[in-house]
């Protein structure tokens, strides 16, 4: 076992892990935290990003002894600080971006990632950049929305209802 | 203007908000003192004799708790049938048993033998490694024609692979054949409907519990229709009485079709926390999803279409073999038959239809509904088919249909495939497609393709389903084992908000917006004071689920009428209140007054008289304000529309990409567009994919060769466009209260063939004389049938 330590969602915490515990495993399992989802075995879904030091990463493929000492965020991290959602997650519900829900805590991590290091994406640097992020619900059509929306860009030109 | 919160509003979902903040409680979130993990060991061939199990080294391993295999399953039942279907000759299908765990022989990959029990999930798993299995390999059976051509049974008891030779309708069958002999012109095409890995982003998990003292057990499982699992694992597979068994059904991260039915590893995980006293949870990895999650499509089938001079369609006859996979899936044997039989006649005035399926066991998977469910697997043949044949007589693809479409006064119409439409104008909704899919500038854009040396084709398709499954006398008579009716209880609470307990289970659909919206519509009062509860069987009233585009029709409308019957108990309560006779109350945005003056009571003041029944007519009328109603259609309901997408292909590398894609479907009536909208998205998503992208191949050996996404092509956003949706065009159901048809599988039912006849389309427009195509349409296939036309 090895002692980590590590911060999560502005919180500091710390436990013992095995060394092949997996960071998803660490916060589902042992902090409780199961907003973050386990949807493949192969890094493909991105059901499970999270944010390591600032940056997108699928929590499935890291060792939580990896994120020792390391800032982390996720999904229960993301709403503003008086509980209401924050401008990503509003704008998925405004524009229906989420039907079951399952691969949407890794759909507004990777959401905030993007807007990140490109605030004003375009619609194909959007559906680019959710390549490594499956919806089997949405056809992605509203996910894309909201994205775009998200960003401040004018979405009226994309179909509505 | 529709009422906010009321039917017709595009009200925000309220679940939204627990799911984007990751307070969602899925199965596998669950976690109990004491909680056990299950890991099963499961096949590595896809048919072998079991010699021998040795657990022993298993069960001295660190951590393990207990180790099951097939033989501690001999005494009880197997998962069943739930429709019995009967051949041509009149003799019922073969039902091989179907046990929790595999005993005497594995028949597909994936087939789960034994089963590990340990304090973690890596203990179990690495105790799963030391079970010595001796499984003697056979060969496989995976190929449909090989399977019903040879003598290697996936079932040796039963001595054939065929489960049955269905014909719909046999009555027809003489005049079918004899409208194709005679018949002008007969168009003929063979084709696959591939098979497809549903892939709920969810993957199944189980949790079960048990109390030594009451005999009380409580299994949280991925369901979309908890009653049922709870019905078939108590009559027929453990036994277990139904007042001793819970079924709950928490946030399900979609289903698709795959969480309707009752796995082995529900069974598996009750009987180990009987046996440890302990709570036991499985949860699924990915690719033991792919290779037990219940499979999808999988027809080979051969359609006629036959025409006279003119166009007009005289018969379609079609041949299809089924794939049903290693053992009988619960509606494994509806799917291929009344879900895709008696959709033959399409939107078409045809005269004569016959349909011929044969049902084969393989050693795969087992394949059962997925979204569209038989229903997309006739569309794509006839719409396909319709395709081809304008092309060999030189019409348009649009006035053919057009000349053969169902008219509006002709409703109700019954259908040659034995259906009775209630209600269309599949004109219209032509009318309207042509519109909003800009058909006029299509030359235009074929020309800016062109311009790049890209290929740009059109497509077209119209469908009909039958959704809102279903009148229970009907489907009966059919060979359902089940009713497929569904309850709602409409509670009123004391200080008037209301909690409203449903059948139909909500795993992305948005029921807890919409179904409010209905009564808050009924009622007069604020959406926001309506919850709604599903998925646990102690706190809801018996119904049969979600699938089948079911919901809004049948629970919807059960809601509405337990609905109903508050507003008239309520009735009574306020004539009271007010000492009026009840015939002179109106009621109106939730207030009750008597005709012609200005004494009136609120819904609110007269909920509370139920409850604190002083002063209460209580000879006359139960205190309370509660009930409950079961809903049974009178009909199927028919959703249709008229869908078109354009493509682009890249001659060069043959690749395909959808640029455009729009629907226009007949819902009736739309409780909430933004969530129908949303369901045509997804189910668009799916379609594009089975046409362009998805494919559950097995090899000859019965290994699937896509167990993965890095091996199976799940639709990305990149693969997909934008999509132009329209519901205007709603003819509402003539038999349910609520006038809904429901929209969750249009989609996906309708974008395929239309996909594919885009594709065509461009590759002719390129001079290539390719008159089909089998899907996934792959950069290879299309290349290929390029570069040999």
């Amino acid at each position: 076992m090895t002692n980590v330590t590590m911060t999560v969602n502005g919180k500091s915490v710390s436990g013992d892990v095995a060394g092949n515990t997996l960071l998803s495993t660490y916060l589902r399992e042992d902090l409780n935290m199961t907003g973050t989802h386990i949807g493949c075995d192969t890094s493909q879904c991105g059901a499970c990003v999270v944010h390591v030091d600032g940056k997108a990463v699928k929590s499935c493929t890291m060792f939580a002894a990896e994120a020792n000492g390391a800032e982390v965020s996720t999904i229960e991290g993301q709403a503003n600080s008086d509980g209401s959602l924050n401008v990503i997650q509003q704008a998925f519900q405004d524009h229906h971006g989420l039907q079951c829900g399952f691969c949407t805590p890794g759909m507004v991590m990777t959401t905030a990632a993007l807007l990140k290091d490109n605030p004003k994406p375009s619609v194909a640097e959007v559906r680019e950049h959710l390549e490594g992020n499956i919806c089997r619900c949405t056809g992605y059509h509203n996910i894309v929305k909201a994205i775009i929306a998200a960003s401040g860009q004018d979405v009226s030109a994309i179909a509505a209802e | 203007m529709p009422k906010d919160g009321g039917i017709g509003a595009s009200t925000l979902r309220r679940e939204d908000i627990r799911f984007l903040t990751g307070e969602g409680q899925y199965s596998d979130d669950l976690k109990r003192y004491g909680q056990a993990a299950a890991v099963f060991v499961r096949s590595n061939v896809a048919n072998g004799v079991i010699k021998s199990i040795d657990t022993s080294a298993a069960a001295g391993m660190p951590g393990v708790l207990a180790i099951f295999t097939g033989e501690d399953f001999v005494e009880v039942g197997g998962n069943p049938a739930g429709w019995l279907i009967n051949s041509r000759d009149g003799e019922p299908m073969k039902e091989p048993k179907r046990p929790v765990l595999a005993h005497g022989k594995v028949r597909h990959v994936g087939d789960a033998y034994a089963a590990v029990i340990a304090e973690t999930v890596e203990q179990a798993k690495d105790a799963a490694e030391a079970i010595e299995a001796d499984i003697d390999e056979l060969p496989a059976v995976v190929n449909m024609a090989d399977a019903l051509s040879g003598n290697n049974y996936v079932h040796d008891e039963i001595e054939t692979n065929q489960c049955f030779d269905w014909g719909w309708i046999e009555d027809n069958r003489a005049a079918t054949d004899a409208a194709i002999k005679g018949a002008h012109h007969v168009t003929t095409l063979e084709l696959v409907n591939n098979r497809l890995v549903p892939n709920a982003m969810e993957p199944r998990c189980s949790m079960a519990e048990y109390s030594k003292s009451s005999g009380e057990y409580t299994l949280h499982t991925t369901s979309q229709n908890p009653h049922l699992t709870r019905l078939l694992i108590s009559a027929f597979v453990l036994g277990i009485p139904e007042n001793k068994l819970t079924v709950i059904a928490p946030d399900v991260g979609g289903g698709f079709g795959s969480k309707i039915y009752h796995y082995g590893e529900e069974a598996l995980v009750l009987a180990a926390a009987k046996k440890l006293g302990r709570p036991v949870k499985w949860t699924s990895d990915r690719t033991e999803a792919f290779l037990t999650d219940a499979h999808g499509r999988d027809h080979v089938t051969k359609i006629e279409l036959a025409m006279d001079a003119e166009g007009n369609f005289l018969a379609f006859r079609t041949e299809t073999m089924a794939n049903v996979g290693a053992y009988l899936s619960n509606f494994s044997t509806a799917t291929p038959t009344f879900l895709h039989g008696t959709l033959m006649a399409g939107n078409y005035t045809v005269p004569n239809v016959y349909v011929n399926v044969k049902a084969v066991f393989t050693n795969t998977a087992p394949v059962d509904a997925y979204r569209g469910a038989g229903r997309p697997e006739a569309t794509y043949s006839l719409e396909r088919v319709i395709d081809k044949a304008a092309r060999e007589i030189g019409m348009d693809p649009i006035a053919l249909r057009r000349k053969n479409f169902i008219k509006p006064d002709q409703y109700p119409f019954a259908s040659a495939a034995g259906l009775e439409y209630d209600s269309g104008n599949y004109d219209a909704l032509m009318d309207r497609m042509e519109i909003v899919a800009d058909m006029a500038g299509f030359a235009a854009r074929r020309k800016e393709s062109e311009a790049k040396g890209m290929l740009r084709g059109f497509g077209v398709n119209a469908y009909i389903e039958a959704c809102g499954i279903a009148p229970s006398n009907l489907v009966g008579i059919l060979g359902s084992r089940v009713g497929l009716y569904d309850a709602a209880t409409v509670r009123v609470n004391a200080t008037g908000n209301l909690s409203v307990m449903v059948g139909a289970h909500s795993h992305g659909q948005g029921h807890e917006t919409a179904f409010p919206q209905v009564v808050s519509e009924m009622l007069g009062i604020d959406a926001q004071s309506i919850d709604i509860v599903h998925g646990d069987t102690s706190k809801i009233p018996f119904g049969m689920g979600t699938y089948g585009s079911r919901s809004l029709a049948v629970c919807g409308s059960a809601v509405v009428r337990a609905t109903e019957k508050i507003i008239l108990k309520a009735t009574k309560i306020a004539a009271h209140m007010l000492e009026a006779d009840a015939s002179d109350i109106t009621f109106e945005d939730g207030e009750f007054s008597v005709a012609g003056t200005n004494r009136k009571v609120s819904f609110g003041e007269v909920a509370l008289k139920a409850y604190i029944p002083h002063e209460y007519p209580i000879e006359n009328l139960e205190p309370g304000l509660e009930e409950t109603a079961f809903y049974d259609p009178a009909n199927f309901t028919y959703p249709s529309g008229a869908y078109c997408c354009e493509v682009e292909i890249d001659p060069d590398t043959g690749k395909v990409s959808v640029e455009r894609m729009t629907a226009v479907d007949d819902f009736g009536n739309v409780v909430n567009p933004m969530i129908v909208t949303g369901q045509v998205h997804g189910g668009l998503g799916q379609g594009i994919g089975q046409a362009l992208l998805e494919n559950a191949a097995y090899d000859e050996d019965g290994q699937l060769l896509s167990a993965s996404y890095m091996d199976y092509t799940m639709p990305r956003a990149d693969d997909l466009p934008f999509y132009t949706v329209d519901h205007s065009q709603g003819n509402p159901c003539t038999h349910n209260p609520l006038g809904v048809k429901g929209c969750g599988e249009a989609g996906a039912i309708g974008s395929p063939p239309t996909v594919v006849n885009a594709v065509i389309d461009a590759m002719q427009s390129g001079g290539k004389n390719v008159t089909h195509i089998d899907m996934p349409v792959t950069p290879h296939r299309v290349w290929s049938a390029m570069n040999n036309a």
